[in-house]
Order: C-alpha cells, then sequence, then structure tokens
C-alpha cells in the first residue's frame, strides 16, 4: 500500500515537476548580452518574438508560436519569446504565465530600459510597439510589428525550412 | 552584420509626419465633454501632443511625468495634450467614460481627447502609446520638432539619465533644434477592430 501510495504520488507529480523544470529559471539579461541571439549563423531558422504578460495581442498570438514550433521544430526551427515584463514580476507573472500555457519554446527576459538604444538594433523598421517578431536565418530576415495569425507564420517560415 | 544594415533613416515606420513636416489639425471630445482642436493653441509656443491611453502600463508609468511635464511647460507656453487613438470595444478599459475615471483620479491638469474615429493617430503616424509629437508654434501652422519617448527609463523616474522631452522643448525655447529630435521606446500597439 505505502508502495503504491508512493507511485500515485510519482506519477501525479512528475510531470508538473517536469513542466516546472523547463522554466525553473528564465534567463534575465540585458541587450548586449541578448543581442547574438539575433544573429545567429547556424542552419536553423529562428522566430524571435517580443512580448510582455501585459500585452494582449502578445498574449493572442503566443499560442500560434507554440504550435509553430511543435509542428517545426523537427526542421530546424527554434522559438525565443522575450519577454519585456518588469524583471520584478518574474515570479508573480512571467513564470505563471509560463506554465499555465505550457510554453515550451525558449523564454528570456530582456531587462534594459533604454530602449531607444536597442530598439533600432533589432530592426530600424521597429517604433517599438509590441508584440513584434524577427524571423530569420543564413538567407533571410524579416521584421514584423503585428499580431500574427497561425497561417500568416507559416506562410512566412515554410518556405524557409 | 545585419546591425550594420540597419543605418539608414531616422525610420519613419508607416504614413505620418517627420521631424519638419506641419502637423496635422485635430478637433477632438475632451474628457470635459468640450471639443479642443489643435488651433485653439494658437496663442501657445507649441504643443506637447502624447497619444496616449488607459490601459497601457507603460502609459501608467508615465502618468505622473506627463502631469509634471505640463505643470512645468505649460505655463511656459507648451501645454500636453493627451489623446487616446485606442478603438474602445477592442480595448473597452480605453473608453470615453473610463478616460473620464481617469482623469478624474488622477487629476489631470491637461486635456484628455478620444480620437473616436481613430483619423488623427494615422495622419501622425503614431503606431503606439505612449508616442510623443512635440509640436512648435510656427505662426501660421504647427512644426513637428521631435516624435519619439518621454525620457529614456520608463521604469524609474529617479533613475533618467536623459529627458528626451523636456530637453526637446527647452531647445525650442533657447531657439535651437532639438538633439536628439526622434527617439524610440517600447509601448503598447494602438488598438483598431479588424476588417
Amino acid at each position: 500500500m505505502k508502495i503504491l501510495i508512493y507511485i500515485l504520488a510519482f506519477v501525479l507529480t512528475t510531470p508538473a515537476l517536469a513542466a516546472n523544470k523547463m522554466h525553473d529559471e528564465v534567463a534575465v539579461m540585458d541587450f548586449d548580452t541578448f543581442a547574438p541571439m539575433l544573429e545567429k549563423e547556424d542552419e536553423h531558422t529562428y522566430v524571435v518574438n517580443f512580448w510582455a504578460t501585459w500585452c494582449a495581442p502578445c498574449v493572442r498570438e503566443i499560442p500560434y508560436f507554440e504550435k509553430l514550433r511543435k509542428n517545426y521544430q523537427d526542421q530546424n526551427l527554434r522559438v525565443i519569446l522575450v519577454s519585456l515584463d518588469n524583471p520584478d514580476h518574474m515570479e508573480s507573472r512571467v513564470i505563471p504565465f509560463i506554465e499555465n500555457h505550457n510554453i515550451g519554446s525558449e523564454v528570456i527576459l530582456l531587462d534594459d530600459v533604454n530602449a531607444n538604444r536597442w530598439i533600432p538594433l533589432v530592426s530600424e523598421e521597429w517604433s517599438g510597439a509590441i508584440p513584434a517578431t524577427v524571423i530569420y536565418n543564413n538567407s533571410f530576415r524579416g521584421f514584423y510589428e503585428k499580431e500574427f495569425k497561425y497561417d500568416e507564420l507559416e506562410e512566412i517560415v515554410l518556405p524557409l525550412l | 552584420m545585419f546591425l550594420m544594415l540597419a543605418a539608414f533613416g531616422t525610420g519613419v515606420f508607416a504614413d505620418g509626419v517627420g521631424v519638419g513636416d506641419q502637423a496635422p489639425g485635430f478637433n477632438l471630445l475632451n474628457v470635459d465633454g468640450n471639443y479642443v482642436s489643435l488651433s485653439d493653441f494658437e496663442n501657445e509656443r507649441g504643443v506637447v501632443v502624447i497619444f496616449s491611453c488607459n490601459h497601457c502600463p507603460y502609459v501608467v508609468a508615465y502618468e505622473d511625468r506627463m502631469i509634471e511635464l505640463h505643470n512645468e511647460f505649460a505655463p511656459q507656453g507648451f501645454p500636453v495634450v493627451a489623446i487616446n487613438p485606442n478603438d474602445s470595444i477592442v480595448v473597452p478599459a480605453d473608453s470615453y467614460t473610463k478616460m473620464i475615471e481617469r482623469a478624474e483620479e488622477k487629476n489631470f491638469p491637461f486635456a484628455y481627447l478620444l480620437d473616436a474615429d481613430q483619423t488623427v493617430f494615422p495622419q501622425y503616424g503614431a503606431t503606439r502609446t505612449p508616442h510623443v509629437y512635440l509640436l512648435e508654434n510656427k505662426g501660421e501652422y504647427f512644426e513637428v520638432a521631435y516624435i519619439g519617448a518621454i525620457d529614456d527609463n520608463y521604469r524609474d523616474a529617479a533613475a533618467v539619465e536623459e529627458k528626451y522631452l523636456a530637453n526637446a522643448i527647452q531647445a525650442l525655447m533657447a531657439g535651437e533644434r532639438p538633439d536628439p529630435e526622434f527617439t524610440r521606446a517600447i509601448g503598447c500597439t494602438i488598438k483598431v477592430q479588424e476588417n
């Protein structure tokens, strides 16, 4: 009986632990530390999305980025979700959001208030409104200051895979 | 390499005005029930137009600074005029009624107008809230003198290193051009209904 309870407890808690494990830590970084993620020169296609938990259109489109990742991660697609939340809200908002939405993509928190310096380094086209997304690989680079629908993402990404 | 490519222009993103252009006029409903138009400010040295709203955390972070800017610079001829460009069906928190509530709560000393037809913000090319357009009175018209952010630290007013907007106003008062005349900041998208 004791063993049964143990097994039951194990079965019930392990998936939750595993999910937590994935985002135990969301890396917090300034722009210069983050910048190489916008310039990787490998075989992958990167979808880098700037979002925040308080941004309604961002929250609406995040499931589409997750779906895109699930569908195409075996074809060299990588999704990076760059949170612009206040780092003070990491435990109260960012981590719970990631857990509640079962986010499997890599999440980082960009903690760099001097946005006037780094926004044009992401894209000269970016006014600073979020959501905003960079999609790039070795032969393509696109910047989108908009809320995506899933089909629109596929339309851009599929030819790149 | 891509960062090097990003080197042209000060970036006018959509249609809209740039620095040096004539500012589009407007005539919009204020939270006090009266209409306010740009030409009402013909006796001022300029106008600080800030596309703003109720719901956006970046705006909320700047509300007190907007009040301070108005209190400092309105007596010197540069009043703040906030304009809410958001569709209230998309964002109920930004409805006219909620604007009145917010203006009363914060005791806004400046006009807080509703771009009800969403026709003014596209003429300016505003894309986010908050988004500042500093206008200079040229006698016959208002000219756009600075576009961008209020300062370089939304999170902590005490840690601001560069007060872009205040510096730009002071430059105009000194008969100089603002430098920088264009800055960027993270903000909330302006909310419109989908077609």
